[in-house]
C-alpha cells in the first residue's frame, strides 16, 4: 500500500458554471455530434442562440452525463433516456418537497384521544 | 478470494434459458442503476449484476463458468482449476463487456483472465485507453455547506502492473468544498478517477453532495427552512425574538396577530451563493402547560374573556 496526500479544489457542477460545447464533449467522453442531438431533441437546454455560442450550465453537464449513462446501461434510445431524465428530475423534486414538509410538521406527531 | 455466484446475482435458475436471463438482467439493471436507485449499495450492486450479465449473457462464457462444477455456493473460498486462468486467456474482455480496471471481481479475473493485454491498437501496440469516471457521495452537513470545508478522502485505487497483476494501492485527497454547495450538487475532481490504461489519461472523479439531517433546520435547494415555536402571546401581541441562522442568531419581528403555519423569511440569511438562499421560517405556536393552579386560573380567565371558538368554519 502506498500512501500519498493530494490538495485540490474541484469543480462544482452549477448553475454558476458554464462550459462550451467542446468542453461538454470533454466532460462527457462523448461526441460532439450526440451532444447536438441532445439539444436538437430538447435533453439539453443551453443558453445562446447559434451553435457556437451555445452555453451549458453546469446543471446540463450532469443532465448529458447522466443521459449518456441510461443510454448505455440501460440500452435506451434518447427518447426513452429523456423521458428518464424527466421523471428523475421530478422524483428528486418531490423526494425535497416531501422532506420539507414532513420537517415542516414535525412537532405534530398524532396522539391518541382519551 | 470468493466464488461468486453469478445465477444467485441474477436471481435465475442454473438451467435458465438466455432470454430469461436476459430479462432477469435488464430488470436487476434498471432496478440498481445508481441514477435511478437511491439504495446506499446501488453501484456495488450493479457492477455485481453487470459482472453477472457478462459472464452468463455469453454463451461460451457461461459454459466455461458452468464447466467449473455446479458444487460451489456464493462467498466460498475458490481456487482456479490448474489451468483454468491460462487456458481462458483467449477471451476477449473489452470495453462492450464493460470492462475497465476494477469493474471486475477477482473471481472474474481468475476465471477469463484481464483482457487488457490483448487489446492492441491498428499497429499491434497496446491502445491507449482513458480510465473510467469514478462518483463517489460525500456527506457534508449544512454549517460546512454555509462555510466551506475541506474533507479527506481515501480512494482505494487498483493499479494494472506489468505482468497483468492488479495491486491496489490507496490514496488520500484533501478535497475543498467550497462554500454553497446544495442537496445532489456535483463536485467534479479532473483526473482523480480511475487509472488509464496503457498509458492513456486517468478519468475524472465526481463527488456527489448529500447534506446530512440537521438538527434544527431542513435545507431546499439555498434556502433553509427553520420551524420556530412560539408562545400563544408572542404571536398575539407580536415580540422580537432570537432565531438561530447558519451565520449566527438575528433578532426576528414576529406580527402581531400571526397564527401557526405562517412563513416569515430572512433574506439572504440562507445558504451563500449569487443569489444567496433565503431562511425561511415557519411559525409553530406552543399552548404551555396547565401545570399549575396559577395556570389553570390564567386559561379559565382567557377562556372567559376572549369568547373564542376555534372551530367556528367546522359548523357543528
Amino acid at each position: 500500500m502506498l500512501q500519498n496526500d493530494i490538495r485540490i479544489e474541484g469543480m462544482v457542477l452549477d448553475e454558476c458554471l458554464t462550459v462550451s460545447l467542446a468542453e461538454l464533449t470533454r466532460l462527457c467522453g462523448s461526441q460532439g455530434r450526440i451532444l447536438r442531438l441532445m439539444v436538437t431533441e430538447g435533453v439539453l437546454r443551453p443558453q445562446g442562440r447559434e451553435p457556437d455560442e451555445r452555453r451549458f450550465s453546469g446543471l446540463e453537464v450532469r443532465r448529458a452525463r447522466r443521459a449518456l449513462r441510461l443510454q448505455r446501461d440501460l440500452d435506451l434510445n434518447l427518447a426513452g433516456a429523456a423521458l428518464a431524465l424527466d421523471l428523475l428530475d421530478e422524483v428528486e423534486i418531490l423526494r425535497e418537497r416531501v422532506r420539507v414538509l414532513e420537517y415542516q410538521l414535525g412537532t405534530r406527531r398524532e396522539r391518541d384521544p382519551r | 478470494m470468493e466464488y461468486k455466484d453469478y445465477y444467485k446475482t441474477l436471481g435465475v435458475a442454473r438451467d435458465a434459458s438466455q432470454d430469461e436471463i436476459k430479462r432477469a438482467y435488464r430488470r436487476l439493471a434498471r432496478k440498481f442503476h445508481p441514477d435511478v436507485s437511491k439504495e446506499t449499495d446501488a453501484e456495488a450492486r450493479f457492477k455485481e449484476v453487470n459482472e453477472a450479465n457478462a459472464v452468463l449473457g455469453d454463451p461460451e462464457k457461461r459454459a466455461a463458468y458452468d464447466a467449473l462444477g455446479s458444487g460451489w455456493h456464493a462467498g466460498q473460498e475458490f481456487r482456479p482449476p490448474p489451468g483454468a486462468g491460462a487456458g481462458f486467456r483467449e477471451f476477449h474482455v473489452g470495453p462492450e463487456d464493460l470492462g475497465d480496471l476494477g469493474d471486475f471481481s477477482d473471481f472474474f479475473a481468475s476465471v477469463f483472465g484481464r483482457g487488457f493485454r490483448d487489446t492492441a491498437g491498428p499497429h499491434g501496440q497496446p491502445r491507449r485507453r482513458r480510465g473510467q469516471d469514478q462518483s463517489a457521495r460525500i456527506l457534508v452537513d449544512l454549517e460546512e455547506a454555509y462555510r466551506g470545508v475541506t474533507r479527506q478522502l481515501r480512494l482505494d485505487v487498483p493499479e494494472l502492473g506489468p505482468d497483468g497483476r492488479v495491486t491496489t494501492h490507496s490514496r488520500t485527497l484533501n478535497v475543498r468544498i467550497p462554500a454553497g454547495v446544495t442537496q445532489g450538487r456535483q463536485i467534479r475532481l479532473g483526473g482523480q478517477g480511475a487509472p488509464g490504461i496503457h498509458g492513456g489519461d486517468p478519468g475524472d472523479l465526481y463527488l456527489e453532495v448529500e447534506i446530512s439531517p440537521h438538527r434544527h433546520f431542513t435545507s431546499d435547494g439555498k434556502d433553509i427552512h427553520l420551524r420556530l415555536p412560539i408562545a400563544p402571546w408572542e404571536a398575539a401581541l407580536g415580540a422580537t425574538v432570537q432565531v438561530p441562522t447558519l451565520g449566527g442568531a438575528v433578532n426576528l419581528k414576529i406580527p402581531e396577530g400571526s397564527q401557526s403555519g405562517q412563513r416569515l423569511r430572512l433574506k439572504g440569511r440562507g445558504l451563500p451563493g449569487d443569489p444567496p438562499g433565503d431562511e425561511l421560517v415557519v411559525l409553530d405556536i406552543v399552548a404551555p402547560p396547565a401545570a399549575t393552579e396559577e395556570a389553570k386560573r390564567a386559561y379559565r380567565h382567557l377562556a372567559e374573556q376572549l369568547n373564542f371558538d376555534p372551530r367556528a368554519n367546522l359548523r357543528v
